[in-house]
């Protein structure tokens, strides 16, 4: 039977070409494989295989033709002594692609329903322990719960942690469970992926985050693409954490905030607690969770005593925000180790008469959009706070979602208060002026309150 | 020292194999070919899109290697993986309409020709990016380790990547930890337009692993029951609790590197060598027929049976419709 030869797509962008030059003619035999013509994409000039055998019959555009559009006929094929002519009916079109999706603008709720409701119940006895007992019994109550859960990283068993954070796990759940790993991020990320796609629960341990750059492909292009690339039939669920931002004095290498470059990646979950009990309650979460979840600690924080809820399978929601204080004036937004700024503001605030909401995201990724709608609509006023680099940063996501979604609502442009837009410099006096500071909060406070 | 192998001694090594399982081998490579060639033909037609790398050419690798393999091994790849997903069993019209971008792909039509996934089949991708694909087949393989099974991963990767960083980590934390993990090196000599002596000077791939301890083997790919022999020697390894194995496999790709290459940087006359003198497929064809194993009808039967096979695959997924516009927004969290 007849058939057409169509102008091929040879290259991902090629809508027509130029057919160079016929390397058979009328009346040749082919076999599939052979080249039988010469064809110019918007690239380069590539060798055309016919993919049938047959006998070319009548050859329909001529070498030196340039413009020929994709899917036109550009010769017959046939077998032996078959009458070839052109069929009337050009060949279909290649179907278009899909209608655009309307873009998802996500309406506000005019009133959003807030979920207030406390993280624990009112009387529960509570201890004090620090940030970091509160994460390692997080992870200890999950192995102890769940078998496929175990620990790798750089010094997490032996030397119990680089910064002890993972104490005492070795002797409890041994050299199968907790595992220390050469200094290879990228090696032992892409290991991470592999035995959570293989049934595992890792938590895998970023000696600190800045070290995550090294392995940030298998944290994206791996695991927090593959449900979706897999059309929901494998993901990763794992965790990512470890000690983030700036320390003290460790200079630029060892000292940025990842939190604006995770919570930009659909597929992962960020969560970037402050206090011990939220430490405590969003890593157990974060351990169950089916997704790729980072989990950003602080070392300034790990020290920090805060009352944790003795209560046996404590955890917190994704996508909570906590309130820490009420307000009427003005909203503060922060997380993590942005809290003690924010916190500390707030007090000086309040000596002042102005009236400061503080509330603290907890999770970036998901984040609560609503419980920072209803804040703002009541105080009418919103600084934010971070650590991170001003270009891009949390802030600036906020400050345009709540322009676009409390415009009417707002008195004063939001504010966002960031690190300095520099390295961190190491000299004891530069340190202070790169990071955010408390006096800026306040002063930021101030100018959207008109004071 | 872990026992090593050379190309010489493979070939003493081959297995004896049954006429039926030889015309298997056969029907499988044919089937890769045939569907490669369909590929890229609705490539040319417009109805696949993007990158799109054919297998044609290696097939005898991944035949021989999953007859070496049994039920519950794993595999993961590289973005040249359709001929990993048919030889796994995966559905060629799941295969072909994921390659159209349509909802019956494998993948709905989310991933594409590069990001391709089988749960059932334990095919676990199809990775774009080169070399990523390495440690998370040994993380894979950590996996069975640790949960008791008596499984082995083949974590494919090509001659460039190779050169990835990556790569050694694995190696080193493979054998520190005994994984069951194969490294199949699938060496066609070129990384997109660079040959793999434009990019190293130590081009033994296979004895990069002396330097972890891995013992590994060089195996002529063009030849599938090599392929298969030197695979049961390295499940065998692995499945006996000794840790990692480097299969170093020479092949060849006869297609540019993908459908926009136009393979400047090779001459005609070295692919026509490889297609005319050591073609996988032909060498078995010679087999059954010189060994009286099978008819040239017999062989029309299969020649016929696959054609079938593909023209349903390129129905089905120029049929299958586009993926509902709801797709968009699923499967980004569990
Ligand atoms: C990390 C990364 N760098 C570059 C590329 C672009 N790229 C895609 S395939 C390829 C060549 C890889 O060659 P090889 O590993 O020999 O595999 P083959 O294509 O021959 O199967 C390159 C450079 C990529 N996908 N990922
Ligand atoms: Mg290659």
């Amino acid at each position: 039977m007849a058939t057409e030869i169509l102008m091929p797509a040879l290259s991902p962008t090629m809508e027509e070409g130029t057919l160079a030059k016929w390397l058979v003619k009328e009346g040749d035999t082919v076999k599939a494989g052979d080249i039988i013509a010469e064809i110019e994409t918007d690239k380069a000039t590539m060798e055309f295989e016919a993919v049938d055998e047959g006998v070319i019959g009548k050859i329909l555009i001529a070498e030196g033709t340039e413009g020929v559009k994709v899917n036109t006929a550009i010769a017959i094929i046939g077998e032996a002594g078959e009458a070839m002519t052109a069929p009337a009916a050009q060949a279909a079109e290649a179907p278009q692609a899909a209608e655009k999706v309307p873009a998802a603008v996500a309406a506000a709720p005019a009133a959003p329903v807030v979920d207030r409701s406390p993280d624990w119940p009112a009387g529960t006895p509570m201890k004090t322990q620090t940030v970091r007992e509160a994460l390692r019994d997080a992870m200890a109550e999950e192995m102890r719960a769940d078998p496929t859960v175990f620990v790798m990283g750089e010094e997490v068993a032996e030397y119990q942690g680089a910064y002890k954070v993972t104490q005492g796990l070795l002797d409890e759940f041994g050299a199968k469970r907790v595992i220390d790993t050469p200094i290879t991020e990228h090696g032992f990320a892409g290991i991470g992926v592999g035995a959570a796609f293989g049934g595992l629960k890792p938590i895998v341990e970023f000696m600190t985050f800045n070290f995550s750059m090294q392995a940030i492909d298998h944290v994206i292009n791996s695991a927090a693409k593959t449900l979706y690339m897999s059309g929901g039939q494998m993901g990763a669920p794992m965790v990512f954490r470890g000690p983030n931002g700036a320390a003290a004095r460790v200079a630029a290498q060892h000292s940025q905030d990842f939190a604006a470059w995770y919570a930009h990646i659909p597929g992962l979950k960020v969560v970037q607690p402050y206090s011990a009990a939220d430490a405590k309650g969003l890593l157990k979460t974060a351990i169950r969770d089916p997704n790729p979840v980072i989990f950003l600690e602080n070392e300034i924080l790990y020290g920090r005593s805060f009352e944790v809820p003795d209560i046996a399978d404590f955890t917190i929601p994704f996508g909570k925000a906590r309130i820490w204080r009420e307000g009427s004036d003005v909203t503060l937004i922060s997380w993590g180790i942005g809290m003690t700024y924010t916190l500390e503001a707030a007090e000086i605030l309040a000596k002042e008469g102005i009236s400061a909401e503080v509330i603290d995201l907890r999770t970036l990724r998901p984040l609560d959009y609503d419980t920072v709608l209803a804040s703002v609509m009541k105080t009418n006023r919103c600084v934010t706070i971070e650590e991170g680099f001003p270009v891009a940063s949390i802030g600036n996501h906020l400050g345009a979602w709540i322009m676009q979604n409390a415009f009417d609502y707002l008195d004063a442009p939001v504010i966002n208060c960031t690190g300095k837009d520099v390295p961190m410099p190491y000299a004891a006096n530069l340190e202070k002026l790169a990071l955010v500071t408390t006096a800026e909060v306040v002063e930021a406070a101030r100018k959207v309150t008109y004071r | 020292m872990p026992p090593r192998k050379t190309a010489a001694t493979t070939e003493a090594a081959r297995p004896n194999i049954s006429a039926d399982d030889l015309k298997r081998y056969y029907r499988d490579m044919l089937l890769i070919r045939r569907f490669e060639e369909k590929a890229g033909q609705l490539y040319g037609m417009g109805l696949i899109g993007g990158f799109c790398h054919l297998y044609i050419g290696q097939e005898a690798v991944v035949v021989g290697l999953e007859a070496a393999a049994s039920e519950g091994d794993k595999r993961v790849t590289s973005y040249r993986d359709h001929g990993h997903m048919l030889a796994c069993g995966m559905d060629p019209k799941g295969v072909m309409a994921e390659l159209t971008g349509r909802i019956g792909g494998y993948s709905k039509g989310k991933g594409g020709s590069m990001h391709m996934f089988s749960k059932e089949k334990h095919f676990y991708g199809g990775h774009g990016i080169v070399g990523a694909q390495v440690p998370i087949g040994a993380g894979l393989a950590f996996a069975d380790k640790y949960l008791g099974n008596d499984r082995v991963t083949f974590a494919y990767f090509g001659d460039g990547a190779a050169n990835q960083g990556q790569v050694y980590e694995t190696y080193n934390m493979a054998q520190l930890w005994d994984l069951p993990v194969i490294f199949v090196i699938e060496n066609n000599h070129y990384a997109m337009g660079t040959s793999v002596t434009r990019a190293t000077k130590s081009p033994a791939l296979w004895k990069r692993g002396e330097a972890y301890g891995i013992a590994g083997e060089e195996v002529n790919g063009m030849d599938v029951l090599a392929v298969k022999g030197a695979g049961e020697r390295a499940v065998a390894h692995c499945r006996a609790g000794k840790g990692p194995y480097i299969l170093e496999v020479m092949t060849y790709r006869y297609r540019g590197h993908s459908m926009s290459d136009p393979a400047k940087y090779r001459t005609r006359e070295e692919v026509q060598e490889m297609r005319e003198k050591r073609d996988a497929i032909e060498q078995v064809r010679q087999m059954l027929l010189t060994g009286g194993h099978a008819s040239e009808d017999d062989l029309k039967k299969i020649d016929k049976e696959i054609k079938d096979i593909v023209n349903d695959a390129a129905e089905f997924s120029k049929e299958s419709p586009e993926p509902p516009l709801e797709e968009l927004w699923t499967d980004i969290y569990a």
